[in-house]
């Protein structure tokens, strides 16, 4: 690999995110091990969201609901395997992460087919409404199911297992998600690079002209709205376990939002543009809501700087524009 | 008489009360350059967009390639061999020239559910795509993001598109466009050596091109043919002087 100003950047932002709870580690503040992990597993569900919305152009505004969903499966196979009841046909959960995983993109992989084959038949705003339109659905309905806390969520009182490695102790769980970070970002950039990756950024930047050479737009454009639901949805199961408690929240508007938002502070489309956002995202959310409680209007006045000068985000500043070959 | 590849019989196309294609019937044949003419508004993209699956004709039927396509979508019309260039050229702007033909050559070869190899290191992918645009004179330009190719070279560029798709037919929407003089008489050049690849029906406003190239000239006038025939039959055609030539010929 090249030693270009991206990779440069690129390896800094991953060395930097195993500084940080290392140092942390060492000096006894697990506090910090745990706001890593956040910055991890935001940085996962936002490279989910990167695929569909960097690369491909399709502004979902829906993804919290992948979020939750992966979420709510650790919660429900946490939650029956605490208690011995049957899910389905004697099966009562499970608390091995990797089975939970697997669930998670399973199940979110599967919705965001459904979602995504009706919600890819429109484009533009109208795109962006009904995806937004079938999170609010699955958030309603999370918030109306009284069986798995309804309003008040869902605990999770042990956090999940993992053969070998004692997840609650905080480094050895942030190790686990960032991990599973980088392999995510690894599958982005061989995605990207594929032609499959070349047929759906050229749908992005001509749909016609795609069309014109034989390829479907819409076919390439679902492919990669169900990884991109499937990745969110790992990060979900994250999440879930990060703070041992799903609730709706997870599949507001504002989680949408958030992912969004992440994308853009660091930079739509690039590689490491997610972890870079979700960094300085968490960053801000810890100093500045420590000042005040309106932490999120500086954090608006920051995103509006971007927007204005900084199209590329923090990516863009730091290592210049993205180059296609 | 030889079977022709693409053939149109009685197509028509309304928008509300205004028949924008007025049973049209058009063919062309192996190894001929057809060029459509007409006046502003004759109906000359609509009939192509139906061609190219972006419209659904109201009756009529499309036949190409031995079967009828009149119900197939743009991308299944471009598999069967249908290549186009716009009037306003169409390319993906931030590729370079040689990742847009390299989109064209994975679309032809049907490849583009491949998610591991990376495109940049597919060698075959590359050199395909570069033969591509050696043949239309663009190797020096290889590199360079098509949104910073000149007009052009574009044109060029869709042609290399259209040429690495294996096009059984060449539909070449005004490509002499925007073109300056020098421009238009190398492209004039080089359309008279793509017939050999497949033949071409050529939308065309430029009358010094479309008599250097043309076989046969249909004129579109209201959304009907008013007539079909060779170079000289069209300018004597009187009703095709009052109607559109005017004094040019």
């Amino acid at each position: 690999m090249l030693l270009t100003r991206e990779n440069l950047v690129n390896l800094i932002l991953a060395l930097g995110l195993l500084a940080v709870p290392l140092a942390a580690n060492a000096l006894g503040q697990p506090f910090y091990i745990t706001l890593a992990t956040r910055v991890a597993i935001l940085a996962l569900a936002a490279t989910g969201l990167n695929l569909a919305l960097g690369v491909g152009g399709l502004v979902s505004f829906g993804h919290a609901a992948f979020f939750g969903i992966g979420g709510y499966a650790a919660g429900i196979l946490a939650a029956h395997n605490f208690s011995g009841d049957p899910l389905f046909f004697g099966f009562s959960g499970t608390n091995q992460m990797w089975i939970i995983w697997i669930v998670a993109v399973a199940m979110a992989g599967l919705v965001g087919l459904v979602i995504g084959a009706i919600s890819l038949r429109t484009s533009g705003v109208y795109f962006i409404m009904i995806t937004l339109a079938f999170a609010q659905m699955v958030y309603y309905f999370a918030v109306s199911w009284p069986a798995y806390g309804g309003e008040d969520g869902l605990s999770i009182l042990v956090r999940n297992q993992f053969p070998g490695v004692m997840t609650m102790v905080p480094l050895n769980y942030f190790l686990i998600c960032y991990v599973i970070l980088l392999l995510g970002i690894a599958l982005f950039a061989v995605i990207r690079a594929s032609r499959f990756g070349a047929a759906l950024q050229a749908a992005r930047q001509n749909e016609v002209r795609v069309a014109t050479v034989g390829i479907q737009p819409y076919r390439i454009r679902l492919t990669a709205f169900v990884i991109s639901a499937a990745l969110t949805g790992l990060a979900g199961a994250l999440f879930a376990d990060l703070n041992r408690f799903v609730s709706p929240s997870m599949l507001s508007w504002h989680m949408s939002g958030e992912l969004i938002v992440l994308i853009i502070l660091g930079g739509t489309g690039r590689l490491f543009g997610p972890l870079a956002g979700a960094a300085l995202y968490v960053a801000f959310e810890y100093a500045l809501g420590g000042l005040t409680e309106r932490w999120q209007f500086f954090l608006g006045l920051i995103l509006l700087l971007v927007v204005l000068f900084a199209r590329g985000g923090l990516l863009g500043v730091l290592a210049g524009k993205a180059r296609h070959g | 008489m030889v079977e022709p590849v693409l053939h149109i019989s009685n197509l028509v196309k309304n928008f509300g009360a205004l028949r924008a294609t007025d049973g049209v019937t058009i063919d062309l044949r192996p190894g001929e350059i057809h060029a459509l003419i007409g006046p502003n508004g004759a109906g000359k993209s609509t009939l192509i967009h139906q061609i190219c699956g972006t419209l659904r004709q109201d009756s009529g039927i499309i036949r190409f390639a031995g079967q009828d396509v009149g119900a197939l979508t743009v991308a299944e019309r471009a598999r069967l061999g249908l290549g186009r260039t716009f009037q306003v050229s169409s390319i993906a702007p931030e590729f370079s020239a040689l990742r847009n033909v390299m989109l064209a050559v994975q679309a032809k070869e049907g490849s583009s559910f491949r998610f591991f190899k990376p495109v940049m290191r597919d060698k075959g992918l590359i050199d395909t795509a570069m033969a591509m645009l050696e043949r239309v004179g663009l190797t020096a330009r290889a590199r360079i993001p098509a949104a910073e190719l000149s007009h052009g070279e574009r044109r060029q560029l869709e042609i290399a598109m259209a040429l690495a798709l294996q096009s059984k037919v060449f539909l070449l929407d005004e490509p002499m466009a925007g073109m300056g003089p020098e421009g238009s008489k190398s492209l004039t050049r080089f359309l008279d050596t793509l017939r050999k690849e497949a033949p071409i029906l050529l939308v065309e406003h430029d009358m010094d091109a479309v008599f250097a190239l043309a076989d046969r000239i249909s004129v579109l006038v209201y959304g009907r043919v008013i007539a079909t025939g060779t170079v000289e039959e069209i300018r004597r055609d009187p009703t095709v002087r009052t109607a559109y030539l005017g004094d040019h010929a």
